[in-house]
């Protein structure tokens, strides 16, 4: 039987392992790496708070906090990061650092023993994606102030960090960054796609490895800080890329791989099972692009008054309707088309759950793909803005860089609905590669599998279409 | 499977080629016209917000301003100007290009100014079309391969 191959072209168990060039094997080994990237953002979240907090400009766009986190921090996230290198940004991520440092009771080094804090356990009922997905819907409501008012940034961000450190008081590890951050759920769904992962070599040499230092730590790190098994999982979603099993696993046997991107969707194993919470994220985050786009891209006066709440009815209406449409509405369209897709197949004996949640991972390039375009809408018109605010951080009349007075210019907005079409279409062919491929794994003979695929084919073409209309059309 | 591939390329090809060819006659069956429209800014927003014209109208937009000084930038078309309230602005160009534009404030109104946009839409906008035709013919496409690959 010959190779999977996507598209024809990339066999999909294709790996090439950059953990084997020395300069990043001895990098990812040092207790230096990632801390020291995280204590660089810590300081440049310490300027984003205070700028924040001082206000500067009325307008979020002269704002330096604003412009860095809703503008390049938004658009690196969506258009490099998660893509193509997984969950990088959870690596270097400041938020946890204080509870991490509490727990530890040290920044540097590894503290053997008991953590601090109280370490109880995360809830059982609440380990999933529902409280972050619940979480950054409620987030994204008042995305008409935290995109635009810098003291509304800073609330949200303060607020983050603040959780953090009260959580990491309270419960095990990075329990916080696995159940409750906002930011963690989005980046754990789309790294899914993500075109590298952190992976065990050799299983046998886990296997005959009993000691599992990865998971339980020793002196040279400490046991995964996300509670994962690194010997063994399979997806990206929940590694925070801590590099932590790097450090801990005496046979050098963790791996940082370049892989085809989504292969992680195809994987359903019993321990990583398709989980209904993951399928509601990604719901959620085409729904949240569909009302974003509307509201920040569109032309449509009337959506901005709703969300910018000049009126309560208006702001009511607004944050109804974007719940209903993520919560209620996509999902049921997508059920529908579920349930279509059952009648075709023409078996019965597959559950409506499982069509459901299985096909609902083929919107994971779809909806990057949208996410991607969005972000090329936020930074070309409004990248130039960041060359000012970087030279007068907090609206005091400073030009550290020379900049200060560079004015307003949009770059290649020219090309921007040729950008935006093509990013549809190429992750809609990622959608639908992989998404047949799930339809095999849904329907056990080949032609349920092939009739079964075509009302979910349809729902995705009607949804490329439909976003290529407000990006183009 | 090579000859399937073939005939498929073939096919979307000739899908292609017939809408731009049909287009391209479209294009010239449009009366190039001149076209005026008075677009009345406030935050922040536009009125009217969307423009519909067609390639080689010549048109003309003048801004009006209801509260603050707010700008209009087209993309695509680089040009700009600008509205004080009671001073109107005012843009004339020939619209060669075809496509979906987007007209934003160039001045910072306040701040929901990034957000400060409209569309101005130059028919026939043959990028949506050949986006939408390349979208079903892969969809299409994709579809008659998984099909014809199992009778194979």
């Amino acid at each position: 039987m010959g190779k999977d191959k996507l598209f024809g072209l990339i066999d999909l168990d294709w790996r090439f392992e950059l953990t084997k060039f020395k300069l990043i094997r001895v990098l990812f080994k040092s207790r230096w790496f990632p801390l020291l990237l995280i204590l660089f953002n810590l300081f440049i979240f310490v300027v984003i708070l205070l700028s924040a907090f001082l206000g500067g400009y009325s307008a979020g766009n002269y704002n330096f906090g604003i412009m860095l986190v809703w503008i390049l921090w938004w658009v690196l996230l969506m258009l490099v990061l998660v893509p193509v290198f997984s969950r990088t940004w959870c690596m270097m991520c400041p938020f946890p650092i204080f509870g991490d440092w509490f727990q530890r009771r040290r920044l540097f080094g590894v503290t053997q023993g008991k953590l601090a804090g109280l370490n109880l356990k995360w809830p059982k009922f609440l380990k999933n994606m529902w409280i972050m997905n619940i979480g950054f819907l409620i987030t994204t409501f008042f995305s008409g102030f935290f995109t635009v008012r810098p003291l509304a940034t800073f609330i949200l961000l303060g607020g983050i960090i603040l959780l953090a450190f009260v959580l990491g008081l309270i419960f095990e590890k990075r329990s916080f960054c696995l159940y409750v951050c906002p930011v963690s759920g989005f980046q754990g769904l789309y790294s899914q796609f993500a075109a590298s992962e952190i992976r065990r070599k050799d299983p046998e040499i886990c296997r005959k490895h009993t000691l599992k230092t990865c998971y339980l730590g020793n002196e040279k790190g400490y046991g995964c800080p996300w509670l994962l098994l690194p010997f063994s999982f399979e997806k990206n979603t929940y590694c925070g890329m801590c590099l932590e099993c790097f450090k801990t696993c005496p046979h050098d046997n963790m791996g940082f791989f370049l892989r085809p991107p989504g292969v992680d969707i195809l994987q359903d194993t019993k321990r990583e099972p398709r989980r209904i919470d993951e399928a509601y994220k990604a719901f959620i985050m085409l729904g949240i692009a569909l009302m974003f786009y509307s509201v920040f891209q569109g032309p449509w006066g009337v959506l901005k008054d709703m969300v910018r709440a000049t009126t309560m009815k208006g702001y009511l209406t607004y944050i109804s309707a974007h719940a209903l449409f993520s919560l209620v509405i996509l999902p049921g369209i997508f059920l529908l088309f579920s349930w279509l897709s059952r009648i075709f197949s023409g078996n019965k004996d597959v559950p409506l759950k499982k069509i459901f949640v299985s096909f609902s991972y083929t919107l994971i390039p779809l909806g990057l793909g949208v996410w991607i375009g969005f972000s090329f809408g936020i930074i070309l018109p409004n990248g130039s803005y960041i060359l000012h605010i970087i030279s007068d951080p907090f609206a005091w009349g400073w030009n550290v860089l020379g900049t200060a007075n560079f004015p307003w210019t949009p770059v290649f907005t020219g090309l921007l609905g040729y950008l935006q079409g093509a990013t549809l279409i190429v992750f809609y062919l990622f959608s639908l590669a992989l998404g047949f491929r799930i339809s095999k794994q849904i329907y056990p003979e080949k032609s349920q599998a092939q009739r079964g695929w075509i009302p979910i084919l349809v729902f995705l073409t009607l949804i490329t279409l439909i976003f290529l209309w407000l990006f183009i059309g | 499977m090579n000859v399937i591939f073939l005939r498929l390329k073939l096919q979307i090809c000739l899908i292609v080629a017939m809408v731009l060819s049909g287009g391209l006659f479209a294009s010239y069956c449009y009366a190039q016209e001149e076209k005026f429209f008075e677009i009345k800014a406030k935050k922040f927003s536009y009125t009217p917000h969307k423009i519909i014209v067609n390639k080689g109208d010549k048109v003309t937009l003048r801004l009006v301003s209801e509260d603050v000084t707010h700008g209009l930038y087209i993309d695509g078309y680089g040009l700009e100007t600008k509205a004080h309230p009671g001073q109107d602005g005012s843009i004339t160009f020939v619209a060669g290009k075809t496509g979906k534009f987007t007209f934003r404030c160039s001045v910072t109104c306040g701040e929901f100014h990034p957000y400060m946009v409209g569309n101005l839409i130059v028919g026939p906008n043959y990028r949506f079309y050949v986006y939408v035709l390349m979208i079903l013919a892969i969809g299409v496409g994709s579809g008659v391969v998984i099909f014809r690959k199992s009778k194979e």
